[in-house]
């Protein structure tokens, strides 16, 4: 059994390989599940009955269930009952089944913020559009928009904060993120076996995302304090 | 032939009949007050010919073309409805102005997007913004607002963002310029200034329609005085025939009211 101090280095560097992981899959969900949520919160605010109602149960669907057992249904269900895995066998097929989950959910989450912050706008803003002469697309673009992002920013904040932690969930499927390095070194990877250490050590990396999400989260904040 | 004819308009929200077969006229640079205790549906009205509500009757006719006829079902385009939208102009009780902008591009913004909409050649779009600031300028000094142009709303007092609004909706150049209770949210003070821009304007024979609680005000600067109560027109006339010999006795009720007249 080595030392502590030879230790550190291998597994640092695993655990850089499997936050790299880590990082590619919360990218991917935010860049996915802004635009998807966003198409979701108007379709769930439609006019057209149908859309709205069928976009609200999908968000009720999604919410309602934990997005463990999402994962595992996108990822298992095509090869086990439809007998086509789509997914493929490597590391590259679970990643992209735990993107579409995480883009999936993530999105319905998000399109509930964005429900939010449009409809907190008072009617007013809209109407004073509309008398000026404004087209829809310009009362959304020009006067709306700017508005809802200063009331989704909190909430927005809190969402992807969770996020980065939730990634940790595809390790169900045993797509090769920070947790799933860090486990490997009890059952042995690396020529080191039974340590906890580097399971417990994950934590720092999250610490420090997320301590500069908040920060980064907070100047965005300060910046939309020009107006109210 | 009057600017505005305004005929047998009605409209209902459910139940609800707010307003019962309303008609009148007005002439350019008339200035018409409406007034009547909460809930005759004097903002329904306003709303109505700024098309924020559709009447379920009647018909809106301006310099006799006909902007709006309850009896045509056929949905407006866009692009009609905010050609007819642009004849009137709104001043809202609670200002509505946009808060991320200063009070210079709050006036800016709507008159610019819409000449760019005019003009499709990109090379022109630097005049238009400088000729549109240009008049902002002019319009925001008129209100006495020359040292707030670039103040945003929630630095400006409740006097000064309606002053603002007023700007915003006169850049358009609407032929009728309507005032929804444009003094309600403000104290004695602030009343004060913004009655003060709104009977200058008077004096420069703007045409305006102006809902208000303020009755010297109505008395002094309007031609034309319309009374409503539950959704009726129940007086019109000058305001000698309105305010000093009013013929209903519901009129004389809801004026006994109001002292200092």
């Amino acid at each position: 059994m080595s030392t502590w101090l030879e230790q550190f280095p291998v597994v640092v560097s695993a655990l850089n390989e499997g936050f790299l992981q880590t990082m590619k899959l919360f990218f991917v969900t935010l860049i996915g599940a802004v635009p998807l949520g966003l198409l979701i919160s108007l379709a769930s605010m439609s006019s057209f009955k149908p859309l709205k109602w069928l976009s609200r149960g999908i968000v009720y669907v999604i919410r309602g269930t934990p997005l463990m057992i999402q994962l595992l249904i996108i990822f298992y269900f095509p090869g086990l009952i439809l007998g086509n895995n789509i997914w493929g066998g490597g590391e590259s097929g679970r990643f992209l089944a735990a993107a579409i989950a995480f883009i999936i959910n993530y999105a319905c989450y998000f399109s509930e913020i964005f429900r939010g912050g449009i409809q907190g706008i008072p009617a007013g803003q809209e109407e004073a559009g509309l008398v000026l002469g404004m087209t829809k697309s310009q009362i959304f673009f020009k006067i709306k928009l700017l508005q809802m992002i200063k009331r989704i920013v909190p909430p927005m904040a809190n969402e992807i904060i969770t996020l980065v932690k939730d990634t940790s969930l595809a390790r169900i499927i045993a797509m090769q993120e920070i947790i799933w390095a860090g486990y490997s070194f009890m059952k042995g990877s690396h020529g080191i076996s039974g340590v906890i250490w580097p399971l417990f050590f994950t934590g720092v990396y999250y610490l420090i995302c997320n301590g500069l999400l908040s920060f980064l989260f907070n100047r965005l904040e300060q910046k939309l304090n020009f107006f109210r | 032939m009057a600017l505005l004819e305004v005929s047998n308009i009605s409209k209902s929200f459910g139940t609800t009949s707010v307003l019962r077969d309303i008609s009148f006229t007005m002439e350019k640079g008339d200035v018409v007050s409406i007034i009547g205790s909460s809930g005759s549906g004097k903002t329904t009205l306003l709303r109505c010919l700024n098309f924020l509500e559709t009447p379920d009757q009647g018909t809106v006719r301006l310099n006799g073309e006909t902007l709006l006829d309850a009896s045509d079902k056929t949905v407006p385009k866009e692009a009609e409805l905010r050609k007819r939208r642009l004849h009137f102009g709104l001043v809202f009780q609670s200002f509505n102005l946009f808060p991320q902008y200063t009070a210079l591009d709050n006036v800016v913004l709507a008159r610019e997007l819409l000449l760019r909409e005019k003009c499709r050649d990109k090379t022109q779009r630097r005049r238009i913004h400088e000729e549109t600031v240009e008049q902002a300028r002019q319009l925001l000094t008129q209100m006495g607002l020359q040292d707030r142009m670039n103040n945003y709303p929630h630095q400006l007092s409740g006097g000064q963002c309606q002053r603002v609004a007023i700007a915003r909706a006169l850049a358009l150049e609407p032929d009728i310029l309507c005032f929804d209770e444009p003094t309600s949210a403000l104290d004695p003070e602030l009343t004060g200034e913004v009655l003060r821009v709104i009977r200058s304007l008077a004096e420069r024979d703007t045409t305006m329609i102006i809902v208000t609680h303020e009755m010297s005000f109505a008395h002094d600067v309007a031609s034309k005085v319309i009374f409503m109560d539950e959704g009726i027109i129940l007086e019109q006339g000058t305001p000698q025939q309105v305010f000093d010999h009013p013929s209903a006795e519901r009129t004389r009720h809801f004026l006994a009211n109001y002292t200092g007249l």
